[in-house]
């Protein structure tokens, strides 16, 4: 019992239930927000290193043993997720101060962006698959509010077609589980993996897998991306930036989670699946950021290239191919995020999102220009920059397991990846300045938030090393389910 | 506009929201051994509320009830939450309930258990809600 593993979830959700009784505080919710993220951030920190030096951290609520009650287990794997978590909601909040508008911030923008963290930490930390479904919808429930917020237009007609995937997959979701529960009577994850692997994985088992590989693609992008261009495009910087950087994140996650806890013993038929499906989402994101020349259009199917990537990673099931995909997953959350929030701001400062009509930027802002070709760089995967480590482990990975089609695949759409960006670079900050008869406009206050998140991207590339060791933990654990399942049930023997 | 003949429905309404307004608190109380709840208790209440709603009309229930559902939603979560907390601060996991048996003066040996407070929170948040969402719906504005 450890009832720290709790408190992420609960410090942002108390935070915003106060914010909504204090409705009309704006001051007072933006330090709230702020002060709650940084306690979560300290909080997630000591369970590192409690993890770090006694194992799975686990807590049974309301001390019913598992598999009877919900379990919340706290493995590095999920804690190194909810740290980048915190550190990228803190500057996506940092921004939002300054760009987010006084009409959405009274209409509850600082409560709904905390439950969208809760429903994330929850679905990093939560032991039991019905309880990641609830976690889910907490998740997208603010995420439905947070898209159609302030109600413009192009918002709404986004947030339908949003909300209509989104509440199809939520309802096969609940099909895959009730499925998953008629077969092996638990929800409990560490309880399902010894069920299924006592069971043996057999056809009908599988096609199960197969059902929520199919539910956590839509929530992920992976493949089933048709619905996100146009949603990640459609609300503010701010929003825009923390949904690319951390919902389809939280899909990745799930499916990480259930096939290398539960569904990891037909490979050849699951992670062969998952694999070919990435490979497809690689390819056609990287030629939907290639072939537009929309900045907003462009960084959103950067968005579905990398979780092409990640999964690419997960698909070969060997420690390389998975240290690369935790390596990448960090990555991704800090870069997507910074790349949205300098789209954005790069929006803010032209007032137009298409390509041809400004150039020369980097004379005016040669802050914002030069952290832009960092972003770049480190989102391609070139060194020393954050991404380079987890591509070179994720190709490895790709290889050893003998999906050499998948990491070739990976390596090329880098390269379409580093054009697609490099577009922006050259045609938006290069050349003549086209904005003479605009005064220059203010970034006072944005840079910040993008200091950060540049400097984090750079730590995070030269100093790999350091976080190794940790890196190292969460992949062990994901390697050997056992760790996972002795961390819930102790010393008993469950069967 | 004329005025619509509800006499049968207003009276009606006046006898049938104290039932079940008593209905309510019997599921609620009934609720922590025997089917019933914070969860059904709140919707039975919250159906008290809406059944006046139509009777009579939105303006004049807001009148009398002048309480924004919005905050009754965010502190019932917050009892909730907090109940949960409390079991933590003594050392236990959180949500963690307990019980005793107490002698009270009209109701005898009565059990007295911590979920209760938690249930009254699940109950204000689904009666904030329900109402809430009812009152979107039915403003024009």
């Amino acid at each position: 019992m450890n009832n720290f593993v709790i408190l992420p979830i609960i410090i942002p959700i108390i935070a915003g239930m106060v914010m909504v009784i204090f409705r009309k505080r704006i001051i007072f919710h933006r330090y709230l927000s702020v002060c709650s993220i940084i306690a979560v951030g300290i909080v997630t920190l000591l369970l590192i290193l409690q993890i770090d030096q006694e194992g799975v951290q686990t807590l049974q609520l309301g001390g019913w043993e598992a598999p009877f009650g919900v379990s919340m287990v706290a493995d590095m794997f999920a804690a190194l997720l909810i740290l980048t978590t915190c550190v990228v909601a803190l500057c996506c909040l940092l921004y939002a101060f300054r760009s987010i508008g006084q009409e959405r911030e009274n209409f509850y923008f600082y409560p709904l962006f905390m439950f969208l963290i809760t429903g994330v930490i929850g679905s990093f930390m939560t032991g039991d698959i019905f309880n990641l479904f609830v976690c889910f919808e907490v998740m997208l429930v603010s995420s439905y509010v947070l898209i159609s917020l302030g109600g413009t237009g192009n918002q709404l007609r986004e947030s339908i077609k949003y909300i209509l995937v989104n509440i199809i997959s939520s309802f096969l979701f609940l099909v895959a589980i009730a499925f998953l529960y008629a077969m092996t009577g638990t929800l409990n994850f560490a309880h399902l993996s010894i069920r299924v692997a006592e069971a043996g994985q057999d056809g009908l088992m599988t096609v199960v897998a197969i059902l929520f590989l199919i539910v956590f693609s839509l929530k992920a992008g992976l493949f089933l991306f048709f619905w996100l261009p146009g949603s990640y495009s459609a609300p503010p910087t701010a929003i825009a930036a923390i949904f690319a950087a951390l919902l389809t994140k939280v899909g990745i996650y799930a499916i990480i989670r259930v096939f290398t806890l539960v569904f990891y013993h037909e490979p050849e038929v699951t992670h062969l699946l998952i694999g070919i499906l990435a490979g497809f989402t690689m390819i056609l994101g990287a030629v939907g950021a290639v072939a537009y020349w929309d900045i907003k259009k462009i960084i959103t199917y950067n968005v579905i290239v990398g979780v092409g990537f990640i999964l690419a990673g997960a698909a070969s099931l060997t420690a390389e191919g998975l240290t690369g995909s935790l390596y990448y997953l960090i990555h991704d959350m800090v870069v997507k995020a910074l790349i949205f929030l300098l789209g954005g701001t790069v929006i803010h400062l032209t007032g137009t999102s298409r390509l041809k009509d400004f150039s020369g930027l980097i004379r005016l802002y040669p802050g914002l220009g030069w952290m832009f070709f960092i972003a770049a760089l480190s989102l391609s995967g070139i060194p020393p920059f954050s991404g380079f480590l987890g591509k070179i482990f994720i190709t490895r990975g790709t290889f050893e397991a003998g999906f050499i089609w998948l990491g070739i695949i990976g390596l090329l759409t880098s390269l379409m990846v580093l054009y697609s960006i490099m577009k922006i670079f050259i045609n938006g900050f290069w050349g003549t300045d086209t904005s003479e008869e605009n005064e220059k406009r203010t970034t006072k206050g944005l840079l910040l938030p993008l200091g950060i998140l540049t400097m984090l991207t750079i730590t995070l590339g030269l100093g790999a090393e350091g976080i190794h060791h940790y890196v190292d933990l969460a992949v062990e654990g994901l390697i050997n389910p056992g760790n996972y399942i002795e961390a819930v049930f102790g010393t008993r023997s469950v069967h | 506009m004329k005025k619509s003949n509800d006499v049968i429905i207003r009276s009606v309404t006046k006898v049938a929201v104290v039932i079940i307004l008593t209905f309510a608190i019997n599921l609620f109380i009934s609720g922590h051994h025997q089917p019933g709840g914070g969860f059904i208790g709140g919707l039975a209440f919250a159906s008290a509320l809406i059944l006046l709603f139509l009777a009579f009309d939105i303006e004049t229930v807001r009148n009398h009830i002048p309480l924004d559902f919005k905050v009754v939603a965010a502190v019932g979560v917050l009892i909730s939450v907090l109940t949960g907390v409390g079991a933590m601060l003594l050392d236990h996991p959180f949500l963690f309930q307990a019980f005793g048996y107490f002698k009270l003066p009209i109701f005898g040996k009565t059990e007295l258990a911590t979920a209760v407070l938690f249930d009254i929170g699940v109950a204000l948040a689904v009666i904030g809600t329900s109402i809430t969402i009812i009152m979107t719906i039915g403003d024009d504005r």
